[in-house]
């Protein structure tokens, strides 16, 4: 049996991509069925925009995460993304299309005919048309189900010594055992809009604090995220709260009469050079370093992993 | 040059947010060769500080200086408090004093800057007063007890360059004393190296470096950029002539025109 630590992203596309490969695995997390950093995620699968800050590798791992979500959970989007600025900012769109692939370049009339309720808000924009995003409690509640179908055994709420299991996947949880891994701050809102319509997720630049938009369907939008070198778990603060909030409103002013459902804040677990990947530390496997991109990047690390399970089992394992 | 009682080697300060990654900031911060690096202790961690945190043990292991910074405090007493957490934090006495007078251009407000260099100052801070090229408020900062300035070139972030170069070269003949750091405002090494020529003691940049598509090259390039300032200021720089004056001597040339029609 091969026991996984951890049932956020990381945890649950390792248990799929080893069951789905006939190996005997159940997953073990300490904390309560829904919560940490992938409860918090934004769901972008967006390889091409993450590009303009992370490493090549984030974006060679993510090409195919669209694929890997779109044959396993319902929900996954695949229209595109888009990037906007404000008027003034005009030129940080320009830097951003420099520092990207994979986009065209909209003008007025176009943004309005992709995305009705920004006509007349942006002159430009850019479109990052193979871009795909979904809603990430309902991918991991689909994944769980999978699991469970195929016979795997979940369990939350279950302390077990990290020493016990094959796979650690515990996210910022084992900085005990990845000296490198250090925390990064996010905070979020959960706003319930039904007067504004948007289909895709739209990234706002603006020199301080660039600000996502993503639709989650049923008239509710997830605004995130802060990015804080902090090891602070604590509720999102009010500056936070005004920066995400003056985004939204700037992208459209209707997000004026939103209901607030849910501010979320978490820590996100990264390496220095943000890149999540596979190590062996502690007498076991770790995946973690998940950062900002963990639905985008988990699948493809999930799968090396479990290739490596699959073919040279004896090596993979750990023995107890 | 001399910063308070330390001696300082490298004329480039270099600020660490908004980069890719840690590990980018870390060599960039090896790659341009400076000493001194800014850390905002406000943004990035309003509540349970510490200095165990994994960003900043990255920083401290870069072996550089760590100027905690005032930004984003819009009055003295704000100023004040991030300050009082930076030097327990950090554990040092130096702190670059920001206090923003105006939200989209995030320009100092004069009045709080003195009143918050003044109450500093008293409490043992060595303060690096981020301001404007008024002399007045420059003499003021020096009265409370500065005795670093930091004028702005542009506005944070803007890439603007030295907005206002006359008034800066002003404030350099009349403070011949006192070091001088162009803060914030720079886009590229060129403007880096004209604030040098200028005879400013030195640069603190961010953006500039943290959002270029190369990070560690563009520090590279600062790095070198403000050496070769330095070495132009201190070599004295040719007066502009508003004629050309040939650089080849013409004594002894050939006189090509014996025997023709004059």
């Amino acid at each position: 049996m091969i026991t996984i630590l951890g049932a956020g992203v990381a945890g649950l596309c390792v248990a799929t991509a080893l069951a789905e490969r006939g190996l005997p695995v159940e997953v073990v997390d300490n904390g309560p069925a829904h919560g940490g950093a992938s409860w918090l995620a934004g769901g972008m699968i967006a390889p091409y925009v993450e590009a303009e800050t992370a490493a090549p590798d984030v974006a060679r791992l993510g090409a195919s995460a669209a694929d890997w979500w779109a044959v396993r959970v319902p929900g996954v989007v695949r229209r595109g993304s888009l990037v906007v600025a404000p008027a003034r900012d005009r030129a940080e769109l320009d830097r951003f299309a420099s520092r990207t692939t994979g986009h065209r370049r909209l003008d007025a009339e176009a943004i309005a005919t992709l995305e009705g309720d920004l006509a007349g808000r942006f002159a430009s924009a850019l479109f990052y048309a193979d871009e795909a995003h979904l809603d990430p409690r309902a991918a991991l509640v689909a994944l769980a189900d999978g699991l469970r179908q195929r016979g795997v055994a979940i369990r939350s709420n279950t302390p077990l010594d990290p020493e016990q299991a094959d796979i650690d996947c515990r996210g910022i949880a084992a900085r005990a055992d990845l000296p490198s891994l250090r925390a990064v701050r996010g905070e979020m809102l959960l706003l319930h809009c039904p007067s504004v319509t948007l289909t895709r997720p739209i990234r706002l630049l603006h020199p301080r604090f660039p600000v996502y938009v993503v639709p989650r369907g049923h008239a509710l939008y997830m605004i995130g995220a802060t990015m804080l070198e902090s090891d602070d778990p604590g509720p999102i603060t009010l500056r936070s709260a005004m920066e995400l909030m003056s985004a939204a409103f700037t992208l459209h002013p209707g997000f004026a009469e939103a209901a607030i459902v849910e501010t979320g804040s978490g820590l996100r677990p990264a390496f220095a050079d943000n890149v999540p990947r596979i190590v062996k530390a502690g007498g076991r496997w770790h995946l973690n370093g998940l950062y900002r991109h963990g639905f985008l990047t988990a699948p493809a690390l999930a799968e090396q992993l479990a290739d490596q399970f699959a073919l040279a089992p004896q090596e993979a394992a750990v023995a107890h | 040059m001399r910063l308070y009682d330390i001696d300082v080697q490298s004329r480039l300060l270099l600020g660490t947010a908004q980069y890719p990654s840690p590990q980018v900031l870390t060599k960039a911060i090896a790659a341009s060769g400076c000493d001194i690096i800014t850390v905002s202790l406000r943004r990035e961690a309003a509540r349970g500080a510490t200095a165990g945190n994994g960003f900043w043990s990255l920083l401290q292991a870069s072996g550089a200086r760590l100027l905690p910074n005032t930004a984003g405090c819009h009055s003295a007493r704000e100023a004040i408090t991030t300050a009082q957490m930076a030097r327990e934090v950090f554990g040092t006495n130096w702190i670059k004093l920001e206090v923003i007078g105006h939200a989209d251009t995030l320009q100092p407000d004069p009045f709080a800057l003195v009143e918050a260099a003044q109450i500093l100052c008293a409490d043992g801070f060595q303060v690096f007063p981020y301001t404007t090229e008024d002399l007045i408020v420059a003499e003021r900062l020096l009265d409370a007890g500065c005795k670093v300035l930091m004028p702005w070139g542009a506005p944070i972030g803007s890439g603007q360059g030295l907005r206002h170069a006359e008034a800066l070269a002003s404030m350099r003949r009349y403070f011949p004393q006192v070091p001088l750091i162009i803060d914030a405002g720079l886009g590229a090494p060129s403007q880096a190296a004209r604030a040098m020529e200028m005879g400013f003691d030195a640069v603190l940049l961010n953006t500039a470096v943290a959002k270029a598509g190369d990070p560690v090259a563009m520090a590279r390039a600062f790095g070198q950029a403000v050496e070769a300032g330095r070495i132009a200021y201190e070599a004295g720089l040719m007066p502009p002539r508003n004629m050309a004056v040939p650089s080849t001597p013409v004594l002894g040339m050939a006189d090509l025109n014996l025997g023709g029609r004059a």
